[in-house]
């Protein structure tokens, strides 16, 4: 754990902020949280579709999971409404819990998945639950980088450029 | 407002208690004050929590739309007018069209509203209601509910015991003698009259609004009407009363998405900073986002420090007050059932175009802010956004910038 983190550090250090992609919401099942498990093609030579699929996935699980609405969510929301909702003060809510369970599953994928690819996923709850946000890095010292600058008409001052030239 | 009625009504009847409290049982102004003190809860909590604001796109995101949006539209040259931001989403089977938030640059979710007095787009937005001061929308309809059905339990309590003092008194001393010895008691039964009928109809009303899963916004627009074609129905219902019920009441609710403790940092001059939903949650992941955004920050210097942080927005619990602006769209279809409830309760429609000259003192500060590094995205943008003016399918957006301007 303490090699990955420093991985992530490392990353940060030598690498600079080449391009965002953004992953946006799924609405097609209605207003549920769900992010579209479309492949962006600015990923497409920085890591396997079958991860990021799998990735988008499970976050989409985890959301279900929080939102779903059964006997267990009831049951909570009628205790809150007869404790006059002071019961928070004391425990979280399901959603809360599960949030924090996503945080630290995107934590985890930083660190064993997307770092070493030179990724960084934002968790969606600092986006306003709007987008999944993946910051693409470009090495600025590693020779072998593909520029990520090919993803055309981004907007964001390159790094790419800037890679290509320390080569 | 309602505070001070409701309190009034409480005080009033205060003078009738004692003798109801005797005649019949002390239990009458037990249940009411318990009923009072769950109004003033229900009220409280309505007004100063979230409603459901979604916070507002990052510079980053807010490009990577624009220009997603151009690919979409093939890229638009001088002079020509872009269509109208839409998108099209088919919920169960019904098509739903996403309309884009010039305002809070986003798509906005299905359901979702920009609220103008609030200046802020809301989930599942009811209706922005001003005698609770606040946007009522998904996180705050149940307390909202439960607010206007204790309050139309409570008027009606009080006016059956208002009448039943009266008519007890004017048993032993004759009906006018006994007006005479408590005047409070008419006046009183003249409030509570029609404020039984308001609330207990607007109570009414919310119930078949929650039974069959719509939001006011979506009734007045008669959006899964019948009326509309033979086709149409709600998406979003799942089928009986009492699944539409429980999951209005009783279902999950989400965190607050915005940051309401944490101050706006002043930079350029931008009134409504932009609020990047940072929750509590994830710390360790927003410290490693953090250091992530540095690069960003040498990478781009024009960004200022400021904008990477938490500004929150201020309590939502007082109204933006300083243009009455009312929402965009106006009812195609009014409700039968208490109208004039519903009037009151629903802010006052206004139509109003503006000029174009409004939005560039509003524009001149923010290119430098939309994205760092690109001036044809900047050109783009502010060329996107002098047209949208003029557009009047976008006139909530635009009278946001109108509010922004004038303050």
């Amino acid at each position: 754990m303490a090699t990955e983190v420093h991985n992530l550090q490392e990353l940060r250090r030598s690498a600079s902020l080449a391009t965002k992609v953004f992953i946006q919401r799924d609405y097609s099942d209605g207003t549920i949280c769900q992010f579209q498990t479309k492949f962006p093609p600015e990923l497409d030579s920085r890591i396997e579709r079958q991860l990021f699929e799998e990735t988008v996935k499970t976050l989409n699980s985890f959301y279900a999971e929080a939102e779903k609405i059964g006997g267990s969510s009831y049951l909570e929301g009628c205790l809150a409404c007869a404790t006059a909702y002071f019961i928070f003060l004391c425990m979280e809510t399901h959603y809360e819990k599960v949030l924090k369970k996503i945080s630290r599953y995107i934590q985890e994928q930083n660190e064993k998945i997307f770092a070493p690819r030179g990724l960084l996923l934002t968790d969606p709850v600092e986006r306003g639950m709007r987008v999944i946000e993946i910051s693409i890095y470009e090495d600025r010292c590693s020779s072998g980088s593909s520029s990520s600058g090919s993803s055309s008409g981004s907007g964001s001052s390159s790094g790419g450029g800037g890679g290509a030239g320390a080569r | 407002m309602v505070f001070w009625s409701v309190l009034l009504a409480e005080v009033d009847d205060n003078r009738s208690c004692p003798y109801l409290a005797v005649k019949i049982t002390p239990a009458i102004p037990v249940v009411g004050g318990i009923l009072f003190f769950f109004v003033m809860g229900t009220l409280l909590r309505t007004s100063f929590s979230d409603p459901g604001v979604l916070p507002r796109a990052t510079p980053d995101e807010a490009a990577d739309l624009e220009r997603q949006i151009d690919i979409a539209n093939g890229t638009s040259s001088g002079g020509y007018r872009p269509p109208p931001r839409t998108k099209e989403v088919i919920i169960n089977g019904q098509t739903v069209k996403l309309k884009y938030c010039f305002t809070c640059k986003i798509f906005r979710p299905p359901r979702a509203s920009h609220c103008s007095l609030c200046d802020n787009c809301v989930e599942r937005f009811d209706h922005h209601c001003p005698w609770v001061g606040n946007c009522v929308g998904k996180r705050n309809y149940r307390f909202f509910y439960m607010f206007i059905l204790s309050l139309s339990f409570l008027t009606v309590f009080i006016f059956a015991f208002v009448i039943t003092h009266v008519i007890l008194r004017s048993q032993q001393t004759g009906f006018l003698n006994a007006l005479k010895d408590s005047p409070a008691s008419v006046l009183e039964a003249v409030v509570c009259f029609f404020s039984v009928w308001s609330i207990v109809g607007l109570s009414g009303f919310h119930t078949y609004l929650i039974s069959s899963n719509q939001t006011t916004n979506e009734d007045i627009k008669g959006s899964w009407s019948n009326k509309r074609g033979k086709e149409n129905y709600n998406p979003y219902s799942y089928g009986n009363i009492f699944t539409n019920c429980c999951v209005a009441l009783c279902g999950p609710i989400s965190p607050s998405l915005i940051d309401r403790r944490g101050y706006i940092l002043p930079d350029t001059p931008q009134p409504a900073a932009p609020s990047n939903g940072m929750a509590a949650y994830g710390a360790t992941q927003s410290q490693s986002d953090m250091a992530a955004a540095t690069p960003l920050l040498q990478s781009e210097p024009s960004l200022t420090s400021d904008e990477l942080h938490l500004p929150g927005k201020p309590g939502l619990g007082t109204p933006c007050a300083s243009l009455t602006l009312g929402q965009p769209t106006p009812p195609s279809s009014m409700p039968n059932l208490s109208a004039e409830a519903v009037l009151t309760d629903i802010l006052p429609l206004k139509e109003e175009h503006v000029g174009h000259q409004f939005l560039t003192p509003e524009e001149a500060p923010s290119p430098p802010r939309m994205l760092a590094g690109s001036p044809l995205a900047h050109s783009r943008t502010m060329h996107i956004l002098g047209l949208a003016s003029q557009d009047s399918l976008h006139e909530d957006s635009v009278r946001g910038l109108v509010k922004l301007s004038s303050v």
